[in-house]
């Protein structure tokens, strides 16, 4: 355990030393979500129907932007080697990297959500459903990411094959994310799509590090 | 018979007899279900004419899901039992599967539009296809990423593994949506619903295009193996074709 809980830290220590790290995943977010009232017209009823969406699809690629930081230079220092090599078992490895790339990319986006619902005109009576559901989303965000990070290891273009491996993973919280809201915004409960979305997310949660774990072992043979 | 099929030269030899029969049965159903369901069928009662373009479109749709069941059966008969033409089969039905997909889609789009009135709609099935389409890109693009072949093709069939557990959870979370498109009419608890004068030609339609892809995917493989004989002679001369498999693997570069 003890091992884990050093990788967790040791991850979150140097995107804390070198810095941005989290800033620079926040700055995507955020202009990501800007774009949209300049492309779409900033008349408030139509942001506020898409609100949610927008605010959504820019965690998405926020997500799949930082996910080249979660075995990328570890593999190519040779790092990734001696984590191998180490009594863990590999697929609790990938369990204490995700969960470091979750506080340093979900946790923050999630805490900056209710600032860009205000930006997007979205209804306020929304914006606590918005929050659970990118808090109880992006964990899985960052584990189904994980799988298409191990799988693109030593790839000719890591960047965008990560992208297209990972959107059609990441459209069961999106839909489930967005649905919550819109069902808020429509008067229905919202719990059906928020228990939905806590399913992907601990249906994620062993499954993708079994499959990431065989993904690094791939790579590192 | 998987594993008697499992020596290269036995398997080109066996699908070489197969092939032109393959071909010709193919053919052959293919014939007989397209004079039927275009010309002999009878029109619709409510859709006319235009219900005959069902007969290439659920066809498609049919192969482009068992396309990728197929492509996931391979991967994991690759991954657990390291059968050496399993992955090889992967790749080969890929391309295969995706074209299908994509027939689906664009023939249901040239039905829906007078049916409809739309090109498309996001509906839950049709949002599903075409996921399942991106999921066929994914694999494609996974497989050709890397410089290493073998690193290519197990990476793919890893992917392949993790979008067949996704596919039903895609299906169920798009299902939420409304949905336009219709439900099912064979598969489903009271029997199928479709009239016995459609359902025949359907029937053999899916039969011709389960014959076309196998031939198509038997063809590809037999490519594939070819490919690897002649890259074999190029590299290391005749010796090694004789029998490529015991030819002495391309030493591993990491790609900095």
């Amino acid at each position: 355990m003890t091992p884990l809980l050093g990788l967790f830290w040791c991850e979150l220590r140097l995107s804390y030393r070198q810095g941005g790290d989290i800033g620079l995943a926040l700055g995507f977010f955020v202009l990501a979500v800007l774009m949209f009232p300049f492309g779409v017209g900033p008349e408030p009823e139509l942001l506020g129907r898409i609100g949610a969406g927008i605010i959504w699809v820019a965690a998405l690629l926020a997500s799949v932007l930082s996910l080249d930081r979660l075995f990328a230079a570890d593999y190519a220092d040779g790092g990734l080697d001696l984590i191998a090599l180490s009594p863990a078992p590999l697929e609790l490895v990938v369990l204490a990297k995700g969960a470091a790339h979750w506080v340093t990319t979900g946790l923050p986006l999630t805490a900056i959500s209710p600032v860009l619902a205000i930006l997007v005109d979205l209804d306020p009576s929304a914006i606590p459903v918005l929050m659970l559901g990118l808090l109880i989303g992006t964990p899985a965000l960052s584990l189904l990411g994980a799988i298409a990070a191990a799988l693109s290891l030593g790839a000719r273009r890591p960047g965008i094959l990560v992208s297209l491996l990972v959107l059609p993973l990441y459209l069961p919280p999106l839909i489930f994310g967005t649905g919550a809201v819109e069902a808020v915004l429509a008067e229905e409960g919202s719990r059906a799509h928020l228990l939905l979305l806590g399913a992907v997310t601990l249906f994620a949660l062993p499954l993708a590090p079994l499959a990431a774990a065989a993904a690094l072992r791939q790579a590192l043979d | 018979m998987l594993t008697r099929l499992a020596n290269p030269a036995r398997f080109m030899r066996a699908s070489g007899v197969v092939l032109p029969w393959l071909g010709g049965a193919s053919a052959g159903v293919l014939g007989l279900g397209l004079v039927w369901s275009l010309l002999l069928a009878p029109p619709d009662y409510q859709q006319g004419e235009s219900v005959r373009i069902m007969f290439i479109h659920v066809p498609s749709a049919i192969m482009a899901e068992g396309g990728y069941y197929l492509i996931a059966i391979a991967s994991a008969v690759a991954l657990v039992w390291r059968h050496p033409l399993a992955d090889i089969a992967g790749q080969a039905a890929a391309p295969i599967g995706a074209a299908f997909t994509l027939v689906c889609l664009a023939t249901g789009s040239l039905w829906g539009r007078p049916m409809w009135g739309a090109w498309w709609v996001w509906d839950a099935r049709l949002t599903s296809v075409l996921v399942l389409f991106f999921l066929y890109l994914g694999y494609i693009a996974l497989v050709n990423a890397f410089d290493d072949a073998s690193r290519g093709a197990r990476a793919g069939s890893l992917l392949a593994l993790v979008g067949v557990v996704d596919l039903p959870i895609i299906k169920f979370s798009v299902n939420w949506w409304n949905t336009l498109h219709q439900p099912a009419s064979i598969l489903r608890a009271g029997g199928p619903t479709i009239d016995i004068s459609l359902l025949l030609p359907l029937l053999v339609m899916a039969a011709g295009f389960a014959l076309l892809f196998l031939w198509m995917l038997l063809l590809r493989m037999r490519t594939a193996l070819n490919e690897r004989k002649a890259r074999a002679l190029s590299l290391y001369g005749p010796a090694a074709a004789r029998d490529e498999e015991s030819a002495a693997p391309l030493p591993e570069a990491r790609p900095v």
